[in-house]
């Protein structure tokens, strides 16, 4: 008989998700992805000025900060098919190219590393075989004898003191943990380094937005940040200076440190490129504007089917009607009334909730399909689509990942091996490693075109009467984001977001199609019902963000009624 | 082994929520490396028996993650000294390792060793609406756990504004009913660390001030720590010369806007916002670095009344003294740009504040005498309502 596991609270995430599986013969062969918690934002929003949109939503989550403001300007920048002065692109995507790498290294080794590396096995390495195996991997200089000795001992005196705070309880000689002590011991290490590291990358975020998390910079039209080098108040050289300086501290951490743990981590666990596919259509939209009007852009998008590179279609901008024609949202299963897919400008939602119910209603998020069918978004698919296009750093970086794992693995892989749990955590390493190269050239064009004496920041937004409909979208961190506009007579008249992790942690759809959690944890071994740490794997190779899954779009007639009581 | 050293094994395991098999398997491999005898397991539990790190358990609500993501920037202390050295955060839903029941548990049996003595800290605000169904974290709602953990609690810290005075979530109108700790926990004293986040050191200092010398910073009538929260931002904000000589960007990128002028005309909230954004700015880069320093109006996100209610562009009520008159008056129009401009935005805007300037009169100076009411009452021990720095609640 199958057996039930209930995961509730999975932490390690952002927000309040429960996961719910049947384990039959040992194999995952059901799987619920639950969201339990809503505020409503949306509903908030209704009625207010477009130009404060970004700064309510932004707030829809302080991890993945930054983006649901970018997705609003730009939405709101739609609808008035408003230009945005050059300057202000870069500043933007410097910004956000700053904020994916921060969350991505902490998403590594902060969030899901403790899936994969036994720190308690740690305490038993030889720090000097450690350093020497670290050395021999990568020139990054912080695997010295030293260093990692002097890890170890903090970890052994924090040991010691029984008091083991947030790593009570956790899977520590789980036997689906394989790694040797000393790649643990390195893995620790660096679990410590990376936490500076991303502090560099926030460093960055918080020269440009003023604040991190949740950014204050950004506006309708372009950025606040008015540039004046002979100013002491404004952006000046000295700011740009420090943020080139800080930009090439992370990209020693990521080339020489982050990519290679992921290969190595990667090479000892390579079952895991045999599990956690689930949906292999994907889809990613083009980012980093070029172009004052948003046509042109240095990562492209597409929608890739089957997992089959030669199938992209592109996407290519910012008025696309494939994307904005090809988005809808069931919430057949969701805690909601109405079952029909809807799109995004014309969608209802009144909540109904009534408890867990396996066949009916189950969560408080909603199921995104693209043309009909669900689709996996995040890292692993904008570095497909990526490669599909020929992207040369991402393919440079894509293949020192390959030729490391197989080097150390003994095991030769290709491409095919990013359909799954560990291959996500490769790929967003390399859209790590790829991204750091971009804000090099974004950073660059900057300079170049205030040298030219271009000193524009801002074009201001002036709101027709009558109504108008705009999309903004941004390959974020954990994939696609749409923010959804409609605004009559300069106000909210309906706003809907449709979030990376919606696409990821949405339940059935309305065709009872499973979404990509779902889908990814059918088949997965479970060694330990009580433990089951490899649900967690899988789960948290998504990067799962739940404050960002859930929300509630407005319409002209929505009331929050019909909510059952416990 | 002998049989109190096995006992005391197992009453450890059971405090710190570890099956006792996992536990002995875990003190023999950290015995094994620290090079102890087999009686590892009594050193270990020696040391537990002495000087422990305060305990703290953090819950989340209907919160973004903002406020834990705030600790990740800090850097004195940083998050890994203060969790690995300072403090034990025994319950995080974002950093813990273990998940489900054994997260719960580890979150009881550190709530139970403790009883009386642990920290709780509140990220998010409460759904209170539909008996709390907006919230549900491992089968209870939030309702249930603030109450629950609050009971045996030394001090509760509401983090963030969501917590603080209900944020985001209690904006507009209120799908959820959403509502801040206070109102949860009437009978408690609940500090306020209000922002949206709030500035990271605002908390530490508040935590390592109860770790160090066991005391909680003193409090205004908002139940806000006085050196974080004393001050309207007016008042220590670097661009206050410019109100003062009347110098005002009109308009983001124009030639006031390039120069550093004051933001007031763009709707700057600093002049009815209690915090220190501009004397400690974020992350530690200098340079001004805080909203106003980029040149984005402030727009009151630790203030209730002003953050996510106000609208971004509405002009701010001015609580402080105004210009000198020999100064031109501050809703004076400066170069022709600026008229086209203030008349487009006002277009734009809906409901934008046309009667600043009279409201500006009338409210001379009231920050300031506040601010002294204040001070007057915190001398004042036998005064009502001013929580001071005996505000740890009594353990029950």
């Amino acid at each position: 008989m199958a057996k039930r596991i209930i995961v509730d609270p999975v932490t390690r995430i952002e927000g309040h998700l429960r996961i719910d599986v049947e384990v039959e013969n040992g194999l995952v062969s059901k799987a619920w992805s639950s969201g339990q918690m809503w505020r409503g934002i949306e509903n908030i929003l209704k009625g207010r000025d477009p130009r404060d949109a970004w700064a309510f939503t932004q707030r829809i989550c302080g991890v993945c900060t930054t983006v649901h403001a970018l997705a609003s300007v730009r939405a709101v920048e739609n609808a008035l098919q408003l230009e945005v002065p050059l300057n202000a692109q870069y500043i933007r995507n410097l910004m956000v190219s700053a904020h994916a790498l921060h969350d991505h290294i902490v998403h590594f080794y902060h969030l899901s590393a403790l899936d994969w590396v036994d720190v308690v096995s740690a305490l038993d390495a030889d720090p000097k075989e450690a350093a020497k195996l670290a050395e021999s991997l990568s020139s990054w200089k912080l695997n010295s004898v030293h260093e990692l000795t002097a890890v170890q001992q903090k970890l052994k005196s924090f040991v010691a003191s029984g008091q083991l705070g947030i790593f009570a309880n956790g899977y520590w000689g789980h036997k689906a943990m394989k790694l040797p002590p000393e790649v643990n011991l390195i893995a620790a290490a660096h679990y410590l380094q990376a936490l500076e590291i991303q502090r560099e990358a926030n460093r960055i975020v918080t020269i440009i937005g003023g604040k991190s998390p949740h950014v204050q910079n950004l506006t309708v039209g372009g950025v606040t940040n008015s540039i004046n080098l002979d100013s002491q108040a404004v952006t000046n050289m000295e700011r740009l200076m420090y943020i080139k300086t800080l930009m090439d501290k992370m990209k020693d951490f990521v080339n020489n440190a982050y990519l290679v743990d992921v290969s190595i981590i990667g090479s000892f666990y390579l079952d895991w490129a045999g599990y956690g596919s689930g949906v292999t259509d994907y889809l990613c939209v083009p980012e980093m504007p070029l172009d004052t009007q948003g046509t042109q852009f240095s990562l492209p998008g597409g929608y890739i089917s089957n997992g089959d590179l030669s199938t992209l279609k592109p996407i290519t901008g910012f008025n696309d009607k494939y994307f904005i024609d090809g988005v809808k949202e069931s919430s057949k299963h969701s805690w909601y009334q109405g079952e029909e897919a809807l799109h995004p400008w014309d969608g209802e939602t009144d909540p109904n909730y009534d408890d867990f119910n396996d066949e009916g209603q189950y969560s408080w998020i909603k199921s995104p399909t693209f043309n009909g069918k669900p689709a996996q978004v995040g890292p692993l698919a904008s570095v497909l689509c990526l490669a599909a296009n020929g992207h040369e750093a991402t393919l440079k970086h894509l293949n020192f990942v390959i030729d490391t794992v197989s080097s150390v693995s003994g095991t030769n892989i290709d491409v095919s091996a990013l359909h799954s749990t560990i291959g996500r955590h490769a790929a967003r390493a390399v859209r790590a490693a790829s991204l750091l190269d971009e804000m090099d050239l974004q950073w660059q064009m900057l300079v170049d075109n205030i040298g030219r004496g271009d000193t524009d920041t801002f074009n201001r937004p002036d709101f027709p009467t009558g109504e108008i409909r705009g999309v903004g979208f941004h390959e974020a961190p954990r994939g696609v984001l749409s923010h959804w506009v409609v605004i009559e007579n300069a106000k909210i008249k309906n706003y809907q977001a449709v979030v990376p992790s919606t696409w990821n942690a949405g339940p059935r759809n309305q065709d009872d199609i499973p979404g990509p959690y779902e889908a990814s944890l059918m088949g997965n071994p479970i060694a330990d019902p009580d433990r089951p740490l490899e649900v967690l794997r899988t789960v948290h190779s998504f990067d799962p963000c739940i404050a960002c899954a859930i929300h509630l779009m407005d319409t002209e007639h929505n009331e929050i009624v019909k909510v059952k009581a416990l | 082994m002998s049989k109190s050293t096995e006992q005391q094994l197992e009453d450890l395991a059971a405090r710190l929520g570890l099956s006792r098999r996992h536990f002995l398997k875990f003190c023999t491999g950290v015995a094994a490396t620290l090079g102890l005898s087999s009686t590892a397991g009594m050193q270990m539990a020696h040391a537990v028996s002495q000087s422990r790190r305060p305990s703290v358990i953090w819950l989340s609500g209907q919160e973004c993650t903002g406020c834990t993501e705030s600790l990740l920037r800090s850097t004195h202390p940083t998050l890994e000294t203060l969790i690995l050295d300072m403090i034990s955060l025994d319950y995080s839903e974002a950093l813990c390792a273990a998940a489900g029941h054994q997260a719960e548990a580890a979150r009881h049996a550190a709530m139970e060793e403790n009883k009386g003595k642990y920290v709780m800290v509140v990220e998010g605000s409460i759904p209170t609406k539909d008996g709390g169904i907006y919230c549900k974290i491992a089968g209870k709602t939030m309702l249930q756990h603030v109450q629950e953990t609050a009971e045996h609690a030394a001090a509760i810290i509401a983090i963030g504004s969501c917590a603080s005075w209900g944020g985001v979530p209690s904006a507009g109108m209120n799908p959820t009913g959403a509502q801040p700790v206070h109102e949860i926990l009437p009978d408690k004293t609940i500090i306020n660390i209000p922002g949206c986040p709030p500035n990271p050191y605002n908390f530490l200092a508040t935590v390592l001030q109860y770790v160090t010398f066991g005391t909680l910073p003193e409090l205004d009538e908002k139940n806000r720590p006085r050196f974080a929260y004393g001050r309207i931002i007016h008042e220590n904000c670097e661009r206050r010369p410019h109100f003062d000589a009347g110098r005002f960007a009109s308009e983001f990128g124009d030639e006031g806007h390039r120069k550093g002028y004051c933001l007031y005309k763009l709707g700057c909230k600093g002049p009815e916002t209690y915090a220190n954004c501009s004397t400690q700015e974020f992350g530690d880069v200098g340079g001004g670095a805080w909203p106003v320093g980029v040149g984005a109006p402030c727009f009151g996100c630790t203030e209730q009344g002003v953050g996510f209610t106000k609208a971004l562009h509405e002009k701010s009520e001015v609580t402080t003294h105004s210009p000198p008159d020999i100064f031109p008056p501050i809703n004076a129009e400066t170069g022709e740009g600026a008229s086209a401009v203030s008349a487009g935005l006002l277009g734009a805007v809906i409901g934008a504040a046309a009667g600043a300037t009279a409201m500006t009169v009338k409210q001379l100076g009231k920050a300031e005498k506040e601010a002294e009411k204040d001070q007057m009452a915190a001398n004042n021990p036998d005064g009502q309502a001013v929580p001071g720095k005996d505000t740890v609640n009594e353990p029950q």
